[in-house]
C-alpha cells in the first residue's frame, strides 16, 4: 500500500488530525499575538524591561520542546488537559519572534519621522498607532510568519502528550515502523507550514510600506 | 517666575544650559530673546548646539532653566498644546512615508479635529502657498523630488497656522539651485506671513540672506548676536573669521 492509497483510505482521520493541528496552532498563535505584540510595544516604551522580557523569551526558546511539554504537566488546570498544555507550550515558543520583531520593527522606524510626529504635537498613542505601528507592520507580520511556521512543526510533538494533531501519525508510525504512517503525518504538516509561510509572506509584502 | 509677557518677545532663553546624561555640556548659559515676526538664524558649525537650542523651544529636549514661550516657561505648558502652536521643519522634511501629501499636510489640523472639508480646503490653500500643483496631493513622499518634499514639509508645518516656526537646516539636503529657489520663496512667504522663525543653518550665505538677526553659536555658547549687516562688518575676531572663511570660499575658486 503506498502513501497516497493510505491517505485516501484514511481520509477522515487525516482530515480530523489536520484540523486538530490547525486548531492547536491557530489558538496558540492567537494568544501569542495578543501577548507578544503588546509586550514588544511595551519594551519600546520602557527600555528597562527590554532585557528581562527578551531574555525570558529567549530562555523559553532554548528549552527542548519535549521537555517543555513535560515541565508543564504538573501545572494545575493547564496540566489537566493535553490540549491546554499543548496550546500553552506553543504559545510560549511563539513569543520570542513576536516580541523581538515588534520591538525591532518599531525601533527601526526612521527616527526623523518619529521626531517630526512628536514635534507636531502627536501624543504617544497617536504616534504609536498612526506612525510607528503602520510603518513597522511588515516586520511584525514577518515575526508572525516565523512563529507560525515554527508552531506548525512543533505542534507535531504535542501528540507525545496526547494532544492530537498530525504528530499522532508520526508517533504511531515510529512505534509501528511504518513509513506510510510517518509520511501521513509529516507531509500534511509540511504542507501546512508551506501554506502558512506563503500566505503570511503575501500579507507581509502587501502591508510593508514601499 | 512669570514675567509679564513683554510685547514683542516671542521666545526667551534665560540662562539655559543643556547637558547630556554623561555630563557633556551641549549648551551653556544661553540668554536670548527672539522677537515676534523676526527670523532669527542660529548659525554655527555642526555640533555647536544650534539644534539643541531649537529642540529646547518645543521641548523635544527638556530645558534646565526657563525657556519662555509667549510669556510662560515651556515647563508650565501642556507639551502637546505647546508643540501644536510651533511648526517644525527639518532637513529632508521628515514626512510620513505612508501618508499621501494631503494627509501629511493635514496632519495637525486632523489632530486638532478640524472637519474634513476644512482640512481639504486648507491643504489646497497651502499647496498653492508653497508653489505646488494640487495634483500632487494624492502622491506619496517617495514620488516627489527633494525640493517638492521640502515644500510639503513647510506646508505641513504651516497647516494649523502656528505663530512660531522652527526650521532645522530645512534646505540642507537640496541641490544649490533648488536651495536658492526655496530660499527666495521662503523670503517671500515670510514677508507675507510674518511668523516668528528660528532658523538653524551652518551656511553663512543662507544666514545673511534670510536672517533678521544672526546668532552665532560656538561650542555651546552664544558668541555674537547681530543683524546681517553688522555681522558682515563685525570686528569680533570669531565673527570675522567666519566671514573670512566664506569670503575666501567665494573669491578663490580652486583652479
Amino acid at each position: 500500500m503506498n502513501f497516497w492509497q493510505f491517505i485516501v483510505q484514511n481520509h477522515t482521520e487525516v482530515l480530523e488530525l489536520t484540523w486538530e493541528h490547525i486548531s492547536l496552532v491557530g489558538i496558540s498563535m492567537l494568544i501569542a499575538v495578543l501577548i507578544g505584540i503588546p509586550l514588544g510595544i511595551l519594551i519600546t516604551r520602557w527600555p528597562a524591561l527590554n532585557k528581562p522580557v527578551l531574555g525570558g523569551a529567549n530562555i523559553i526558546q532554548t528549552i527542548p520542546s519535549l521537555a517543555l511539554f513535560g515541565f508543564l504537566l504538573p501545572v494545575p488546570w493547564i496540566g489537566a488537559r493535553a490540549g491546554r498544555l499543548a496550546v500553552l507550550a506553543l504559545t510560549l515558543y511563539a513569543l520570542l519572534p513576536l516580541i523581538r520583531n515588534t520591538y525591532t520593527g518599531i525601533r527601526g522606524v526612521d527616527r526623523a519621522v518619529v521626531e517630526a510626529g512628536r514635534a507636531m504635537g502627536m501624543t504617544d498613542r497617536q504616534l504609536l498607532f498612526q506612525v510607528e505601528l503602520p510603518l513597522a507592520l511588515g516586520v511584525i507580520i514577518a515575526g508572525v510568519r516565523i512563529a507560525t511556521v515554527l508552531s506548525v512543526g512543533l505542534a507535531t510533538i504535542a501528540a507525545a502528550i496526547g494532544a492530537g494533531g498530525l504528530g499522532e501519525f508520526i508517533f504511531r508510525g515510529l512505534a509501528m515502523v511504518s513509513d506510510q504512517l510517518i509520511l501521513a503525518g509529516a507531509v500534511p504538516a509540511a504542507a501546512l507550514a508551506l501554506v502558512a509561510d506563503l500566505g503570511l509572506g503575501w500579507v507581509e509584502k502587501r502591508l510593508s510600506p514601499q | 517666575m512669570n514675567s509679564s509677557p513683554r510685547d514683542g518677545v516671542a521666545i526667551e532663553f534665560r540662562n539655559v544650559s543643556y547637558c547630556l546624561d554623561g555630563g557633556r555640556e551641549l549648551l551653556s548659559q544661553l540668554n536670548l530673546e527672539i522677537l515676534r515676526g523676526e527670523t532669527l538664524v542660529l548659525l554655527g558649525r555642526s555640533g555647536s548646539g544650534k539644534t539643541t537650542t531649537l529642540k529646547l523651544i518645543n521641548r523635544l529636549l527638556a530645558p534646565t532653566a526657563d525657556v519662555v514661550v509667549d510669556g510662560r516657561p515651556t515647563t508650565t505648558w501642556d507639551v502637546i498644546r505647546l508643540r501644536r502652536m510651533i511648526g517644525y521643519v527639518i532637513q529632508d522634511a521628515g514626512l510620513f512615508p505612508h501618508f499621501t501629501v494631503e494627509r501629511n499636510i493635514g496632519l495637525v489640523p486632523k489632530l486638532e479635529k478640524w472637519t474634513a472639508e476644512r482640512i481639504q480646503k486648507r491643504v489646497e490653500e497651502l499647496l498653492q502657498l508653497v508653489g505646488l500643483d494640487h495634483q500632487i496631493a494624492s502622491r506619496y513622499p517617495r514620488e516627489l523630488s527633494g525640493g517638492q518634499r521640502q515644500r510639503v514639509g513647510v506646508a505641513r508645518a504651516l497647516a494649523a497656522d502656528p505663530p512660531i516656526l522652527l526650521m532645522d537646516e530645512p534646505f540642507g539636503a537640496l541641490d544649490p539651485i533648488t536651495r536658492a529657489e526655496l530660499q527666495r520663496e521662503f523670503q517671500a512667504l515670510q514677508m507675507r506671513l510674518q511668523k516668528t522663525v528660528v532658523f538653524v543653518t551652518h551656511d553663512m550665505r543662507e544666514a545673511l540672506l534670510l536672517g533678521t538677526r544672526i546668532a552665532l553659536i560656538e561650542a555651546g555658547r552664544l558668541v555674537a548676536l547681530n543683524t546681517p549687516q553688522a555681522f558682515l562688518h563685525s570686528k569680533d575676531p570669531l565673527v570675522a573669521s567666519y566671514v573670512d572663511a566664506f569670503r575666501t570660499d567665494l573669491t578663490t575658486p580652486r583652479n
